[in-house]
């Protein structure tokens, strides 16, 4: 009854045409995009909608479990030695799981790469034929509480960040960053890859690795917070995020290292390579997340990855039940010289990052790099501001300046994203498509549907 | 070849550069392009590409260098050029989202504080479950969509009514809110008449005739035509009725509707009689014979109806509505005479529609003065076309059902089947007058002249008995401005009237005449 005493307010849903009556007559509206939803089966929504309470219930808690993480680094090890199953057969790879037959380029180059760096093989040749023989396993990261980049290839000796969740008690994993150009994860197996991933192990990591355990703990929480406030998002942009580690870092190396020159060579790598810190805010988000699993009735996404084949997603209420569908090529601004036509499809456990309300998540809190997404700021403020549609609440830490300090959008909810269509938005990099050419490209791309199709229909199907 | 520029201690982000090299390769004549500060790991990846030149590799860390390979030194120029140019470009307007598309409803919800309606026109199959989230958050809704199940729109609006909220539709193709028309509607005058229609075009036909007699509109609600069949049981139109009893901006209150099912008729007339404000009421086809209340005035066609609303609405004696139509009735007949002269004695009329309840409305006037009509929308079954688009005797059609409008946008935007028509029945020997709506307003055709007016004169050149009968429906406040409208159509020879009923009774008594003769 109220309706005809109260100003007209309009949110308008379809033809675009219809809000030229009410504007000549200044009645404010709004329009509302719809997008399909993702699943056909109108009976499923209807069963979640049943258990609503339930379920919102079930999803406070994981994501009141994921926001409440407090991930540190804590320390430095040799993969074999810390991370949990890990053999020297095994190789660690990005996203769900893949055979060798079906791996893209970049993974295989990058498993070939790992393969001479452990002495395994004597060259790419030996590299290939050993890789695809069987006699070595190759296993998801996020099995094994770690995380990668890109090809997110891990194997025995390469050494590992630790990042601990002081609030729950969980790991995770990560290598060192390589920097840009002809580097492991993008696939490159050339002798400059293998004597840099040396180089790390060899000098870098006990380098590290001293200064670190010299100052016990660095609180990565507090530090992706203060790297939002300072244009990163950190998943494309890791400038602020890497300074700030650096000032936390060098005192100590300066303290702990007896040699001025590897010290010194060891900060330069750090303060040469934007990225360093994304190996770090990969794994805070991986500690973070892996609280929040386990939960009953929650359809809180875990995990989302891809390995360049497959994009994979993990549910909270879903235990280790991987949900795939095909990687996409990103929508991307390539290298001089390539073109989309050169791209693998999308790469790597980055997106972990987007998972814990980062990333893509997060890009209006990093106008740098608005370009990826249309050039202009408001566009990267649309893009966060999309996602709250799908996400279960907002990050109490993790804050974004132009949006009045919103938090970000945080703990996408699977029956949000397939009732709405909305996609989760992911900022990546991109590799070339063949094995042992690196990084061509970086970008954006919305995830696909298909693993969340799955994921939703399984849960909901599921749901007693 | 490759060219290159160098601009020294010039600083660029290495994502605008990229955009800058992307743009540049699209220019016609290059081949390839770099476009990069000139530091030492980008003379690295440029190398890889080929476009390292000597000048590239002796610039500095702060220089951008810009390395094209191209077919012909003025392609290369070209780029250089291009590439000046977007360096430089300024955004087109401060960034800020000023009108920000929301990215979903609940996004729209919370940036448009003290939203009250929405307006949705998404595919049918999936606006229930829209409109149901709407209802949930306290939303009133117009459902422009069609193609909603029956039992969908009962529960729609039984939840509706529930929490005190108006469904308008499914189908509900127009309405005026609070002065504000949505959809398919005109801007009409505001004033103290309240509308409550079950026939979108019959609800723009009331509100302008009531609009251009000086009267005005508190609000108009759109029911969507099922509301008053059986199933839904007239829910929204009850419930609009009693909101516009309630409204203090309304002083009287128009009904307009097909006539409903006669179990749901009875619960609209024993709803009317609780009400105190004068009710007009027009069930096209179904007039209400019993005087219901002291203040009740049926009528026969959506003008009467109009005409004595906008007679209540203005304080004038009901009986003005009568002067009216006869004042406008001396007028037709001078005009009837006159062109009635042209033509044989038997001829036919076709009346081509856009408008569905134009259709009623025709079926109503027609007969009474020229025996059957046919119809692919037939007030009374026997009446039925054999087939819509082979039309005999005198037809009228309604280009909007549903056997002419899949696949292509409704015939009040797209005219091109229409035209087709109205040049193929002027063609025929038999038919002498062609009867016509257009329809304006907001959602309708914004260039109607412009997209009519070709068949409308081919169909003088063919047939020069033709007589072209209009009502144009509209204000001159509406973007198309209903003025401009009607001088152009008459100056093509068009006879235009103010309203549908005075368009079908001119055109009615032309034939009776031309018979007479």
């Amino acid at each position: 009854m109220k309706l005809f005493e109260t100003e007209l307010r309009v949110i308008n849903i379809g033809l675009e045409s219809f809000r030229q009556g009410l504007n000549d007559c200044g009645v404010k509206s709004v329009q509302a995009q719809f997008k399909p939803p993702l699943s056909a089966e109108a009976g499923l929504f209807a069963k979640a909608a049943k258990h609503s309470a339930r379920i919102a219930k079930a999803n406070g808690k994981a994501l009141g479990r994921i926001l409440a993480a407090k991930p540190a680094l804590v320390g430095m090890g040799i993969a074999l030695d810390v991370i949990p199953g890990m053999k020297r057969d095994l190789i660690l790879h990005a996203g769900p799981p893949v055979t060798w037959e079906r791996m893209c380029g970049p993974m295989r180059g990058g498993i070939m790469a790992a393969l001479m760096y452990e002495g395994l093989a004597a060259n790419p040749k030996e590299a290939e034929k050993l890789a695809a023989s069987g006699r070595i396993k190759y296993e998801p990261c996020h099995e094994h509480n770690a995380v990668g980049p890109m090809a997110g290839i891990i194997s025995a000796s390469m050494p590992v960040f630790i990042v601990k969740n002081e609030e729950h008690g969980n790991f995770a994993y990560a290598t060192q960053n390589e920097g840009l150009g002809k580097v492991l994860r993008y696939g490159a197996y050339g002798p400059e890859v293998i004597e840099r991933l040396k180089w790390m192990e060899k000098t870098l990591y006990p380098t590290l690795k001293a200064a670190i355990e010299s100052l016990g703990r660095i609180d990565l929480k507090t530090m992706v917070a203060q790297a939002l406030h300072m244009g990163d998002e950190v998943h494309n942009r890791n400038r602020a995020g890497t300074s700030l580690l650096y000032r936390a870092l060098a005192p100590a190396v300066i303290k702990t290292c007896k040699d001025p020159e590897t010290a010194a060579k060891s900060l330069e790598f750090i303060n040469g390579n934007d990225h360093f810190f994304l190996n770090l805010s990969m794994a805070l988000s991986k500690a973070s997340l892996d609280a929040g699993r386990g939960v009953k009735d929650s359809s809180v996404v875990v995990v989302m990855a891809r390995n360049g084949t497959d994009f994979g997603v993990q549910l909270s209420g879903t235990g280790g039940r991987w949900f795939t569908g095909p990687a996409q090529v990103p929508d991307a601004l390539y290298f001089p010289g390539y073109s989309k036509a050169d791209a693998n499809p999308d790469i790597g456990d980055s997106a972990i990052t987007e998972t814990n309300g980062l990333g893509g998540f997060a890009i209006a809190a990093a106008p740098a790099i608005v370009q990826f997404v249309g050039g202009k700021a408001a566009d990267a403020l649309n893009y966060t501001l999309a996602m709250y549609e799908i996400t279960a609440g907002e990050s109490n830490i993790y804050k974004i300046p132009a949006l009045d300090f919103r938090g970000t959008p945080t703990g996408i909810d699977v029956i949000k994203v397939a009732r709405s269509g909305i996609l989760p938005f992911i900022d990546t990099g991109v590799a070339h498509k063949n094995a042992g050419v690196g990084q061509v490209g970086a970008g954006v791309l919305s995830a696909p549907p298909e693993p969340f199709t799955k994921a939703f229909e399984y849960f909901a199907k599921n749901l007693k | 070849m490759i060219k290159t520029v160098i601009k020294k201690g010039a600083y660029f982000d290495s994502v605008s550069l990229m955009q800058v090299a992307k743009k540049l390769n699209s220019v016609p004549g290059v081949l390839d392009s770099a476009v990069v500060m000139a530091t030492k790991e980008n003379k690295g990846i440029i190398k890889a590409s080929g476009l390292l030149t000597p000048e590239i590799l002796k610039a500095g860390d702060s220089d951008l260098a810009i390395a094209v390979s191209a077919k012909t030194p003025a392609a290369a120029e070209a780029a250089f050029k291009a590439a000046d140019e977007l360096l430089n470009r300024k955004p087109a307007q401060p960034s800020g989202g000023a009108d920000r598309k929301a990215a979903g409803l609940d996004d729209a919800f919370k940036s448009l504080e003290g939203a009250n309606l929405a307006v949705i026109s998404v595919a049918g199959r999936f606006a229930g479950a829209l409109a149901a989230d709407c209802l949930e958050k306290g939303l009133n809704v117009m459902l422009f969509s069609d193609n909603i199940p029956v039992e969908t729109e009962v529960a729609l609006k039984k939840a509706a009514v529930k929490k005190g909220l108006l469904v308008m539709g499914p189908d509900c193709g127009t309405a005026i809110i609070n002065g504000a028309p949505i959809a398919f509607a005109n801007s009409v005058r505001r004033g103290n008449i309240g509308v409550v229609a079950a026939a979108g075009t019959g609800l723009q036909e009331v509100t302008t005739l009531i609009s251009n007699e000086g009267a005005g509109i508190s609000q108009a609600i759109g029911t969507g035509g099922r509301d008053v069949k059986l199933e839904v049981g007239a829910l929204t139109f009850i419930q609009a009725l009693r909101m516009l009893a309630a409204d203090p901006g309304t002083e009287v209150i128009l009904l307009v509707s097909k006539p409903p099912h006669p179990a749901i008729l009875k619960k609209i007339t024993a709803e009317i009689k609780k009400i105190e404000k004068p009710v007009v009421a027009v069930f096209l086809g179904g007039e209400i014979k019993e005087k219901l209340k002291e203040n009740f005035y049926p009528a026969k066609t959506l003008e009467e109806a109009a005409y004595k609303a906008a007679c209540l609405g203005r304080g004038w004696a009901i009986a003005k509505a009568r002067e009216m139509i006869y004042d406008m009735n001396l007028k037709s007949l001078a005009l009837a005479k006159k062109e009635a002269l042209r033509k044989k004695k038997t001829s036919c009329l076709r009346g081509l529609f856009t408008g569905g309840t134009f259709v009623s409305e025709a079926q109503v006037i027609l007969p009474e003065m020229l025996g059957a009509v046919l119809s692919n929308a037939p007030l009374d079954k026997k009446n039925k076309l054999k087939n819509s688009m082979q039309l005999s005797g005198h037809a009228v059609i309604d280009l909007g059902e549903d056997e002419f409008t899949v696949g292509r946008p409704h015939p009040m935007i797209d005219f091109s089947l229409r035209n087709k028509l109205i040049v193929s029945e002027a063609k025929r020997p038999e038919v002498s007058v062609l009867l016509l709506d257009l329809v304006l307003g907001y959602g309708a055709n914004l260039n109607p002249l412009e997209d009519i007016m070709p068949s409308l004169v081919e169909a003088f050149i063919q047939n020069k008995e033709l007589s072209i009968v209009a009502s144009v429906t509209g204000t001159e406040t509406d973007p198309q401005a209903r003025f401009k409208v009607v001088k152009a159509l008459e100056a093509a020879g068009v006879l235009v009237m103010p309203s549908n009923a005075g368009a079908c009774r001119l055109a009615g008594e032309i034939i009776r005449m031309a018979a007479k003769r």
